[in-house]
């Protein structure tokens, strides 16, 4: 066990070294999570656009349970992954269990209702202003939903931002999908936990920090898109 | 202009048109025949039932009774018709890039758009501003821009929502300079105004509508100055009406 100052000068020393083990964890991470994330932008906004725009039996309800699964627990997502995914699984011959690919499967389910949710709002929101103007044109289908995504463009980059952090922070889904197997499947989130509990604190520590940083930075992101925004007069 | 090419569009005609909203009646029987030509404009006072006969005569909202009908069709012909609305929906992008996505609906060829473009710059007076976000112009600017716009689909008819309530005079001048241009060029222009005076300087021919009934229809000068109705009288004489 450390002491916490020598666990940070040690975790500093790790982040500036180059270690190809670290550097490792933070790749994967990254392109397991914005894979997801692009993922979830694919489905998440044509669906989000669709709630906002089509009128159809059924769509208050989808709408309250698109919200609701924003806060699906990891676990659970972890859980039903695994379970799809697990040799007795209805997908089990596809042998993805334990691999970066059911990563990005478990954390794109976690993170489409997120990003479909957050555009729906942004598009309905830019409906009720446009429909008269849009309908006046005599505009079809195809044109509305495209303008209103364009439109929009600035709240669907937050969505993908909100996105992009609730996947880079989450640990349940990735370990039980993932395993956390050295090389293959161990993200920062999972690394941390099992550093943690092995008493490594400096690598635990300095991926904590990258994780950190990340997080500060999509915030970041996320303030100049909003500035951007008003800047042109998007507000 | 080539009426008997364009079958699709005139005589307009609202038939006893009536509308009710939550029990209360908002148009009544409001029976409107539109030709080709000039200028109309559709006073009376706020609540009188104006914009909607616009939204109508747009085809966005049907009547609960009677019917509109655009020559011998049931809705508008694509591009026909145009609306300006009061509060004018500017999109979240530049003048030109609004100028642009006009164009791109009415179907206008990505080759012939920049042509199109400059010309509809050139008719608002916005060529300076082509590359500010539409949403930061100025009231009179807004205005200009979406009255330029609503013409990227070369409308035979443009309806005007109070095209200038809330301007000062100059931009007011600018904007009523803008209309009796388009007039000029052949396309029909029926105009909602709650403002006499406009009326006055732009329309050939005056509609009032009172309570979502037409109580007065006839040229400008004599709906203006020898109107018929009681409640025309007392809306020119500036009494309030309800």
């Amino acid at each position: 066990m450390q002491d916490f100052p020598s666990a940070f000068s040690a975790a500093f020393a790790l982040i500036f070294s180059g270690d190809p083990e670290f550097l490792g964890i933070v790749g994967l991470s990254l392109s397991v999570t914005l894979s997801a994330v692009a993922l979830a932008c694919l489905i998440g906004m044509p669906l989000g656009a669709a709630l906002a725009v089509a009128r159809f039996p059924g769509r208050g309800a989808l709408v309250v349970i698109v919200n609701a699964l924003m806060g699906l627990p990891p676990v659970v997502v972890g859980l039903v992954v695994y379970l799809t995914l697990s040799r007795s699984g209805p997908l089990g011959a596809l042998g993805l269990l334990y691999t970066p690919a059911a990563m990005i499967v478990a954390q794109t389910i976690l993170v489409t209702p997120i990003v479909a949710a957050l555009t729906r709002q942004a598009v309905a929101d830019l409906n009720a202003e446009y429909d008269e103007y849009l309908r006046s044109l005599g505009a079809s289908r195809i044109d509305t939903v495209g303008t209103l995504l364009w439109d929009a463009r600035f709240s669907l980059v937050t969505a993908a931002l909100a996105g992009f952090g609730r996947a880079s922070a989450e640990v349940g889904a990735v370990m039980i999908v993932g395993g956390n197997i050295a090389h293959v499947t161990r993200v920062m989130t999972t690394a941390i936990a099992l550093e943690t509990s092995r008493g490594r604190l400096a690598l635990a520590l300095g991926l904590g920090i990258v994780l950190l940083a990340i997080s500060l930075a999509v915030n970041a992101a996320v303030m100049a898109v909003r500035t951007r925004a008003q800047a042109v007069g998007h507000a | 202009m080539l009426e008997f090419a364009q079958p699709d569009l005139w005589p307009l005609t609202l038939d006893r048109v009536s509308l009710a909203r939550g029990g209360r009646a908002l148009l009544d029987a409001v029976s409107l025949t539109l030709t080709p030509g000039g200028v109309t404009a559709l006073i009376g006072p706020n609540g009188a039932g104006k914009s909607l006969t616009l939204r109508l005569i747009a085809g966005l909202i049907a009547p609960d009774a009677g019917s509109v009908r655009w020559g011998a069709r049931a809705a508008p012909a694509k591009g026909a018709v145009a609306l300006v609305f009061q509060r004018p929906v500017l999109l979240r992008r530049s003048v030109a890039a609004n100028l642009d996505h006009a164009l791109s609906v009415a179907g206008v060829a990505r080759r012939m758009r920049p042509a199109r473009r400059a010309a509809l710059l050139a008719l608002g007076g916005l060529e300076t501003l082509a590359d500010r976000p539409a949403r930061a112009l100025s009231g009179g600017e807004a205005q200009r821009l979406a009255l330029a716009r609503a013409l990227a689909a070369q409308p035979r008819l443009l309806l005007l929502d109070e095209p200038a309530a809330s301007l000062d005079p100059a931009a007011t001048a600018a904007i009523e300079a803008l209309i009796a241009r388009v007039a000029a060029q052949g396309t029909t222009v029926l105009l909602v105004s709650h403002d006499v005076g406009q009326a006055r300087r732009l329309a050939g021919r005056v509609v009032f509508l009172h309570a979502g009934r037409v109580v007065e229809d006839a040229p400008a000068d004599r709906a203006l100055n020898h109107p018929q109705s009681p409640e025309a009288r007392a809306y020119l004489a500036g009494r309030l009406l309800f």
